[in-house]
Formats: structure tokens, sequence, C-alpha cells
């Protein structure tokens, strides 16, 4: 026991002596949740779009004059012809072009439907599907609008008799992104701190030499492990306190849940990571070399959490590969939690396999710290 | 007997690192390991560390087998590796306290051991161990490896690199601790550290070439070797690489020393066949063997 708090003595001096990495542990995080919460926004605004009005009535105008007034488009000029339209497209000044076709209004009148195409950048598929949904809200806007005005008076019984459906968004009411984004963030940062900075940490004692003079004393396998991994759990459990300190202050992300269950459920997440960063420095010679394999992992962890993209959406084996991944489950915790009030009982799951996680990572990476070699 | 290797050989991949290596070190001796980089050194002090294992043989230190009492071992030697090892950004106490409590001791029980060489770096105590002069880092690192008053202690090159002054007194530190019954096995590539040894045995290629103590080394080499000296000592190396019957030629201090393989050679005849080439200022007379001497012989026999 005294060892083990020698150890953590020694690892702690050794972090508060480091000037360069001093900062980067705690003012890096901070800097990006700050900005990585308000850059990682699926929200698509300053659409550019234009027009080629073939029509040059009342009724085309009125459709231009409906996109001008929503908040999601910008209108720029209108173009002569098909073709002045196309380069500025493939150019990228513009993403969306409208076609009103030849005789709009009299058809429209003359034949109550009538089409018009749309010509969309689509280069980014996701923006442009949310570029499509807008468009199509603001057609079908201008459509009820004008029906009303100029579609014959037996109509109107079909018109009333349309349905109308109300979302009502839960957990998020607003559907603001950042109550969503900011805890997955959170996870992001705890993750990548306490794998990095533990997967460097041996390695770095093997680079300069002194993990040869450690091996040669009869300090003990789990003495050792137990004191360089301690200071690295306490660092990570500060980082998520700051992080939701921040997420709750600047970000005003509702807490509903019991806030406790986030620490639980972190104590053993980090066990996992921490095991993990143990393993990798085990099988790596230099920080060089570790910061790659850490960063591979890392990669494949942030992609398919579910935090950028949904898991639902994913492949079917793309799923099966998500259940291995413990960012995947600690996202899940955090937003059910924060965002819905989840119980101990509703997060049993997650919890279960986190604790599956950690006990089988910790056994490999102690199995496989040799003193010799 | 305070070390005993019997029959060690380990190789990395296709390279003999160790070839059939045997010795017998004595409790309380001061015996050296002398041999140039590459020879083998290293991976016998990390075998007798128990951080690798052999490929063949067995070996025991402090009467512990290496590999099946690994940890008894761990327990009563003292390890100071090549490479300066101890923590950089942590002070010279912080450091020395580190080692005494995994050790499970602490820096005021043995004291008395370390006294003499803790004094010198007493100091700068709260310096960084990083910001130590290479003298400074020496004695530190030999004052943790000796904290847990081992029974035997493992040098590893501990005066590479380190100025001529300290690497004197180093060796008088050394002197000291064995008269306190402490067997020290040391490493070094410089053959005048050799002289202070009780006991040598020099390495190379990964084989023992002969084990005794400096002074028998010396008496014991058969053959007569001679300073040689000249104005142009360029020319002088070439000019004796030719002469007939040149075994050992090179550069020792302001002289050559010159060895022949002919059991008739004459000097007479050797400053003739100089002056012939014009040498100026020329010497030629016999010289007292030195370490270098026999370890330079030895190695050329055994690398043919």
């Amino acid at each position: 026991m005294k060892t083990i708090k020698y150890i953590v003595q020694k690892e702690i001096k050794q972090i508060m002596r480091n000037r360069g990495m001093l900062p980067i542990i705690f003012v890096m995080p901070l800097l990006q949740l700050i900005i990585l919460s308000n850059a990682a926004t699926f929200e698509v605004n300053n659409i550019r779009i234009s027009y080629i009005d073939n029509d040059q009535t009342s009724i085309s105008r009125e459709l231009i004059s409906k996109f001008e007034a929503s908040e999601y488009f910008s209108v720029s000029e209108m173009y002569r012809s098909k073709k002045d339209a196309d380069d500025a497209l493939k150019k990228g000044e513009i993403d969306v072009v409208l076609d009103i076709p030849r005789y709009f209004e009299r058809d429209l009148v003359r034949n109550k439907h009538n089409s018009l195409a749309v010509y969309l950048n689509a280069i980014d598929g996701a923006k442009a599907g949310v570029e499509n949904v807008y468009l199509n809200q603001v057609v079908r806007d201008f459509n009820r609008k004008i029906s009303l005005e100029i579609i014959q008076p037996e109509d109107k019984m079909l018109k009333q008799m349309n349905i109308l459906s109300i979302p009502s968004f839960w957990y998020n009411e607003t559907l603001n992104y950042k109550t969503f984004m900011v805890p997955g963030i959170l996870v992001l940062l705890v993750t990548m701190l306490s794998l990095f900075l533990s997967g460097m940490n041996i390695v770095r004692e093997k680079e300069i030499g002194t993990l040869e003079q450690i091996n040669v004393t009869p300090i003990k396998k789990h003495q050792f492990i137990i004191g360089k991994l301690f200071p690295f759990w306490v660092l990570g459990m500060i980082i998520l306190t700051v992080g939701l300190i921040i997420a709750r202050l600047i970000f005003n992300v509702p807490i509903v849940g019991n806030i406790g269950l986030i620490y639980l459920f972190t104590a053993v997440y980090l066990l996992v990571i921490l095991g993990m960063g143990l393993f990798i420095s085990n099988y790596t010679d230099t920080q060089q070399q570790a910061m790659f394999i850490a960063w591979f992992f890392m990669v494949v962890f942030i992609l398919m959490s579910g935090l950028f993209t949904p898991i639902e959406s994913m492949p079917d084996w793309a799923q099966k590969i998500t259940l291995l991944n413990p960012i995947r489950y600690f996202v899940e915790v955090i937003r059910m939690v924060m965002l819905k009030g989840s119980g101990l009982g509703d997060i049993l799951w997650q919890f279960g396999v986190m604790s599956f996680f950690a006990v089988v990572l910790n056994a490999l990476a102690v199995w496989s710290y040799r003193k010799t070699n | 007997m305070s070390i005993s290797i019997k029959n060690i050989s380990k190789s990395y991949k296709k390279l003999k690192a160790l070839d059939d290596v045997s010795l017998e070190i004595e409790q309380g001796e001061l015996f050296g390991l002398i041999g140039p980089d590459g020879a083998g050194k290293t991976t016998l002090f990390r075998i007798l560390t128990t951080l690798l294992f052999a490929d063949e043989g067995t070996a025991s230190v402090a009467g512990y087998d290496v590999v099946k009492e690994y940890k008894s071992i761990r327990r009563s030697v003292g390890y100071m590796p090549g490479k300066f090892s101890l923590y950089q950004d942590l002070s010279v106490e912080e450091n020395l306290n580190f080692f005494a409590t995994i050790f499970g001791t602490t820096i005021e029980e043995n004291y008395d051991l370390i006294k003499d060489i803790y004094l010198q770096i007493e100091p700068f105590k709260d310096r960084r161990a990083g910001k130590l002069s290479g003298g400074m880092k020496q004695k530190l690192a030999l004052s943790c490896a000796l904290i847990h008053k081992p029974k035997v202690l493992f040098l590893d090159e501990p005066t590479t690199g380190v100025d001529p002054v300290s690497r004197k007194e180093f060796w008088e530190m050394l002197k000291r601790l064995r008269e306190k019954g402490i067997s020290i096995l040391v490493s070094t590539p410089y053959m005048d550290e050799a002289a202070l040894c009780d006991r040598i045995a020099l390495i190379q290629g990964g084989k023992i070439l002969r084990v005794d103590t400096p002074e028998n080394i010396i008496e014991k080499h058969p053959k007569q070797i001679y300073n040689v000296r000249s104005r142009e000592t360029y020319r002088l190396i070439q000019d004796l690489k030719d002469y007939p019957g040149s075994e050992n030629v090179f550069a020792f201090g302001e002289f050559i020393h010159f060895t022949s393989s002919e059991e008739t050679f004459e000097p007479q005849e050797l400053q003739e066949y100089l002056l012939e080439k014009k040498h100026e200022e020329l010497e030629i007379y016999p010289a007292n063997a030195s370490v270098e001497d026999v370890f330079m012989d030895l190695a050329s026999s055994s690398e043919t």
C-alpha cells in the first residue's frame, strides 16, 4: 500500500512538473469542448439558392419571395439560362437552382398542378438531403397558400380534410443540437485524454530507461500498474467534472438524471480505457508507436460511436462491431442520463458490458506486462 | 561464491551475443568485465539481473538461481544500467526516496552505506536529476543502486561519458564498497580501468578470452611489445604493417605498439628497415605490456 502510494505521488509530481503537458491536459480539452460543440452542427443554414424564371408572372415571383423570406435560404441573382445556372452550380457559387418552367402560372390554374425542376449540389449528400427537405417545406407552404387563392370553392372541401402532423420532440424539445452533441463530445475528450496519457506513460519509462531500473526491484506488478494508472483515473474524473460544469453553464445542457450515475459509469469506463492504454504500451517500444496505435483505435471508436452518425443507420455488420466500442456505450449512457433522466435500471445493460470489458482488458494488460523479456 | 555462471549462451536472432560463457566471482570481489562495445557485456548483465532469459546454461547470483529465484535476486542486487535511468524530472532526494520506498526501506536505514557518496551530492538534493552533471548523475545512480544494501552490485559501463576526475573518484568509491563485503561486477570498455579490479575477464564477440588478475594477465602474456616512434606516425603505421612478421600494430598514446610473430625478431633489424624508409627521430625500445596490449593481441588472434 505504501509503495502504491509512493508511486502515485511520484506520478503526480511528474505530471505537474511537465511544463509542456500540463496546459495540454487541462486547457486543450476545455477549448475543444467549447469550440467543437459550436462547430459540430448538423443544422444547414445560408443555403445559396438561385433560380431561372422562365415564366415571369406574379405567381413565379411570389414563389421566389417565399424563399427570400426563409431564414434558411439566401437568394442570389437570377440566371438567364439553364447553362449559366449549371456553370454557377459547377463552380460551387450556389448550392441549389430552382428552374421555373414556362407557363407555370397558366398551367397551374388550368391543370391544378404543375412541376418544378430543382438542381442540388450533392457533393455532401447529407447536406443536400437537408436542403431538399427545407426546399420542399417552402414549396408546400406556397402550394397551400395559392390553392386557397386560385382553386375553385368546390375543391375547398377536399383541402380541409388534409391531415396536419404536429411533432413533439421528447427529451430535446427545441431540437437543440448542442444539447445532443455536448455530452457526446465530452465523452470523446475524456476518452482521448486518458487513453493517450496512459498509453504513453509506461512507454515513456521504457524510452528513458527507467523501466529497466524498476524491473530489477522487488516491486510487484500490481503495485506498479495501479500506481501508474490511478493518477490518470483521477485525471479523467477531473476532466469529466470540468466538462459537465461547462456543459451546464455555457451550453445550458440539462442534467435530468442522477449525476452520480454518470460518475459511477465513468469510474468503470475509465478502467476500460486505462487498461487499453496499458495494453498498448506493453506492446510498443516508443511513444511514437503508442501514439499511432492509440490514434488508430480512437478514429475507429469515434466514427463508430453513434456520436456523429446514428448507429441504427449503419449496415448490419458495422452495428455488430460497435458492440465492441466502449465509446458507444458511454455516449449512449451520458445522453440517456443527462437528457432523458434514465436510472440505473435503464443503463444496466451498458453498465454490465462496461464492467465485463474492464475485467477482460485489465486482465489482458496485467498478463501481458512483463518485467523480463 | 557470489556469482556463478555456467555455460551461458544467448542469441538475438542470428547474432550470437554470448557463447558458452562461464565465470565464478567471489564474495567481496571487484570483478571487471573488459571488452569493446558489442562484446556481450550488457547481455550478460541483463541475464544476471533477471531481465533476460539465457538460451542455454545456468547462473546464480548471491546463491539464488536467476530463473527460479528471480524474486530473491531482485531483493538482493543493485543494478546500475549503462544508460542513466533515473527520473530526470524528480529531484535527487525524490529519486533516492522513491527507490528506497520500492525496496521497502528508507534512506536513514542504510545511510551509512551510501554516506560517502551521498554527501557529495547532498548540496544538490533539491535539484532535478536531469540538471546534474555527468559525474553527479553517476553518483546519484550509484546511491540509488545501493539504497537497499545489496549483496551484489552490477555496474554496466558506469564510467562511460564521465570526466577523468569523476572516474577516478568513482573507482575509489568502488574499492571502499568492496571492503564492506559487497561483490561488484563492473563492465567497462576502458582498458586502463581494468588494472583497478581484483580480477578481470576479457570478453569479445560473446566469448571470454581470459580470466585472471590484471597483473597475471600482463605477466603471462608471452610476447614482447615494442614502443616505436618517429616523426610521421601515419606512415610509420603503414610501414610497420608491411614489415615481415608484423602481427599487431596500433597507436598507444604517443607511441606505436608493435609485436612480431617471428621468434627471431631483432629490434635492430626493424630499425634498419625503418631507417631505409627514411623515418626520422626514430625510437624503438621494449615496452611494459598493458591490459590493452594483451586484449588487442588476444582479440586479433581469436578473430583469425
